[in-house]
């Protein structure tokens, strides 16, 4: 980190600012930049400063110089290329900027959309599922009509549905293999 | 004609719906932590042991038993034995109980990636107070990551009799989150057959994302050495071999019901040998995976505190001194230190109880576990991430799909005793059984959205399962290997499969198993018979941290309560059919 050069001019600079917030100060029209003294600069860049009225009897009440410093933070800040965190007035808190909010918290945009794509798939598939079912339904009651005729019982033995012999077209036995292959050859 | 049994489209489905099931949250946010507690590089020891002995047996005996009897939990132990028609019904119990209180982490996933989508991310900064000159209060005592988590997210009370009102935000994702799993198990393994593809296989590209992000962090290597440092003297631990023989236990989330459910769907003749010993080993080497992740990130953060911690020193004392700027630096900390105790002695005593005593181990001891280290830890680590709001999209989205993959198996445990019972499926179709399901589930769940719910969600978390499974587990082996004869159960493996049973296998499971599930389930009883009374931690808002209070006794009743009625149904199933078949001979005359 670089190290903040100070030097008279600076400290004229510093002096112009404290002099151009107390101006802006009812009553203190007539600051002056001669009005402000720096003491005790030490090589921390850290000093204690006052204001005198114009007669240069006594130093201003500190509330007043703290008010109007608090009220010229940023230009001050901007004065010097610093921040609040690196120009830092004692006991003067300083005011943290709000954070910005939007009028609807963005996460409920998101929810909302995402709630939505969910919802709308969930019913596609129940609606395709009940068609499907609807599709079944007709489907197995004409194939019963046509299992009466044929009298197809299909065996069930063990949860597992035997597969009945292929009645189609005749009546060839699967169980039988032809005669050319039992024979073995010559 | 009959309907037949739905079928895995391919047997890579059933793998990835048993691996999306068994690698959850916990291998993600428990693993770490026991890894750290129980000596680093040296807890893997116990933790392989275990996976051989314990692990990979009742594994492989669940998908048998659930690929032998093609039904879910309850008909399938009713078939091994009527007396056992219990263990099933117990099994579907504690997956209900498991369902409610799983999915409000998920809820919390949502509410947090909702979040994540904003500059500068919600929790990285406190929210200022009234008058705007500083940052609310319990944000300033706690962190902004806690401040987060505690308030905004929770809102959570002082104590679990304040329960407070149901809080809308976590609520409105709680229905999302259900919507969610509803859509998944909707159409039974057609759907959460494709779903199981993208939650097994997602995550690890997000683990892969991370591995090589936390290892470019600054300070990750801190984290990875202080956790593969190996302690050997933990070895002598009793209580690392205990949690390494639970955390095996709990991780493959065997006794829900919920493998025997996913296996029920495969062909009879499929190899769930093979199956079983990759799920575990993918397990496993997941939450180690996981635990280097985790790791670089710990280090990271702890590097990080111990950075600002020695920045706030510097400037403390450099405002105090009057220092030049840049006088000070880490490295000559401590000589100055000495320098400014001799040379100014009384302005130093005055400063010296605010200088902190910086030290990067004590950053890295803070070990954390459950929804602390998921949604705080991870959440402050994050934070100092550059581009934090895609590393927070992409690590909740992984929390999710872990969290959502391991529902599917919950309620898959649920669902397919359900749908197997002729009187229920005949009335209702199963999308129907479904929906009713999630909703009682999404009902309920909305407990844990009051203020007080994530106490009550500990409650469930640490007692809902731990004794109950234990004891099922151990029925379900003493049942197969002595009642059902295990002679009897590996000719029926060989005439599924057309392979014989090895003889580890019959070894483990007819004595070193069910031993050792025995001693931890004495462990467990005597832990808590000498721990006395149960505890929890309470967050005071005013301190900014957890206290530890004394559950109330309508809590402890409801912890009563969750245990005996997962684990009286084995007697009570038993005490039944005993009592139906009494009846029915006393009913037919004896034949002279």
């Amino acid at each position: 980190m670089d190290k903040y050069a100070w030097d008279a001019n600076e400290e004229y600079l510093f002096k112009a600012m404290v002099a151009f917030s107390m101006r802006k100060v009812p009553n203190r029209e007539t600051t002056e930049i001669s009005h402000v003294l720096l003491c005790n600069v030490t090589q921390r860049v850290s000093f204690w400063f006052v204001v005198t009225d114009p007669s240069r009897n006594h130093t201003l009440p500190a509330v007043e110089v703290q008010s109007a410093i608090r009220m010229n933070r940023n230009r001050i800040n901007n004065a010097f290329f610093l921040n609040d965190q690196t120009l830092e007035f004692l006991r003067i808190p300083s005011t943290l900027a709000p954070p910005t909010d939007p009028s609807v918290p963005i996460w409920i945009i998101i929810f909302g959309v995402i709630f939505c794509i969910v919802l709308v798939a969930t019913m596609l598939l129940i609606i395709s599922g009940i068609r499907q079912h609807r599709r079944k339904n007709k489907g197995p009651s004409e194939m019963e009509d046509s299992e009466d005729k044929c009298e197809n019982v299909i065996t069930i033995e063990n949860g597992i549905p035997c597969d009945p012999l292929d009645m189609k077209g005749g009546h060839i036995n699967d169980a039988f293999v032809t005669e050319d292959e039992r024979l073995t050859p010559l | 004609m009959e309907k037949t049994r739905p079928l895995w489209a391919t047997p890579l489905q059933f793998v990835f719906a048993c691996i999306s099931y068994a690698v959850g949250l916990g291998n993600v946010w428990r693993f770490p932590y026991l890894c750290q507690m129980y000596g680093g590089g040296s807890f893997l020891v116990p933790y392989i042991i275990m996976l051989v002995v314990e692990g990979m047996p009742l594994l492989y005996l669940e998908l048998a038993v659930g690929q032998r009897m093609r039904q879910g939990s309850i008909g399938a132990w009713r078939t091994v034995s009527p007396y056992l028609s219990g263990v099933g019904v117990a099994s579907v119990v504690v997956s209900f109980f498991l369902c409610m209180y799983y999915n409000v982490v998920n809820a919390w996933a949502f509410w947090y990636l909702f979040h994540s989508f904003q500059d500068p991310l919600p929790w990285s900064v406190c929210p200022l107070n009234g008058n705007r000159t500083g940052y609310i209060e319990e944000c300033e005592k706690a962190s902004s990551t806690q401040y987060f988590w505690y308030r905004k997210t929770l809102n959570i009370s002082p104590s679990i009799q304040e329960s407070g009102a149901v809080q809308w935000e976590p609520a409105l994702c709680l229905i999302l989150a259900w919507l969610v799993v509803y859509l998944c198990i909707l159409r039974g393994t057609e759907s959460t057959g494709k779903v199981v593809y993208f939650t097994a296989l997602l995550p690890y590209c997000v683990l892969i994302i991370y591995l090589v992000r936390g290892l470019t962090l600054h300070g990750a290597t801190n984290g990875l050495a202080y956790m593969f440092t190996p302690k050997m003297e933990q070895l002598a631990n009793p209580k690392a071999w205990i949690n390494a023989a639970t955390q095996i236990f709990f991780s493959l989330g065997l006794g829900f019901g919920s493998l025997i459910a996913f296996a029920s769907y495969n062909e009879p003749s499929n190899n769930c040998q093979k199956h079983a010993i990759i799920v575990s080993i993918i397990n496993s080497s997941t939450s180690i995976f996981a635990s280097i992740v985790t790791f670089s990130i710990y280090g990271f953060k702890a590097t990080f505190n111990y950075e600002s911690c020695l920045n706030k020193v510097i400037l403390l004392l450099t405002n105090s001194f009057d220092l030049e700027d840049g006088f000070l630096t880490a490295n000559n900390l401590e000589q100055v230190k000495d320098y400014l105790a001799s040379a100014y002695p009384s302005k130093y005593s005055e400063v010296f109880p605010q200088i902190k005593n910086c030290s990067l181990e004590t950053e890295l001891e803070t070990a954390v576990q459950g929804t602390g280290l998921a949604f705080i830890v991870y959440t402050e680590a994050i934070k100092n991430m550059e581009v934090s709001q895609l590393w927070s999209v992409l690590y909740f989205f992984m929390l999710l799909l872990l969290g959502i993959g391991s529902m599917l198996g919950n309620t898959a445990a649920i669902l397919t005793p359900l749908t197997d019972s002729k009187v229920i499926s005949s009335y209702l179709p199963k999308e129907a059984i479904s929906g009713l399901v999630c909703l009682a589930n999404c009902a309920i769940g909305m407990l844990f959205t009051m203020e007080a719910g994530s106490y009550w969600f500990d409650i469930f978390n640490d007692y809902a399962a731990t004794l109950s499974l234990l004891l099922i587990v151990l029925a379900e082996t003493v049942a197969v290997c002595y009642l059902y004869g295990l002679s009897r159960f590996e000719s029926d493996l060989k005439a599924m499969t057309g392979r014989a049973l090895n003889w580890y296998w019959k070894a483990m499971w007819g004595g070193v198993s069910p031993l050792l599930i025995i001693s931890l389930f004495i462990f467990y009883l005597s832990d808590y018979i000498i721990t006395g009374t149960l505890r929890y931690q309470a967050w005071d808002a005013a301190q900014g941290q957890l206290v530890t209070k004394d559950y109330p006794p309508h809590a402890l009743a409801v912890i009563g309560l969750l245990v005996a009625a997962s684990t009286m149904c084995i007697p009570l199933g038993a005490l039944g059919t005993l009592i139906t078949r009494r009846l029915k001979r006393g009913d037919t005359a004896p034949v002279a």
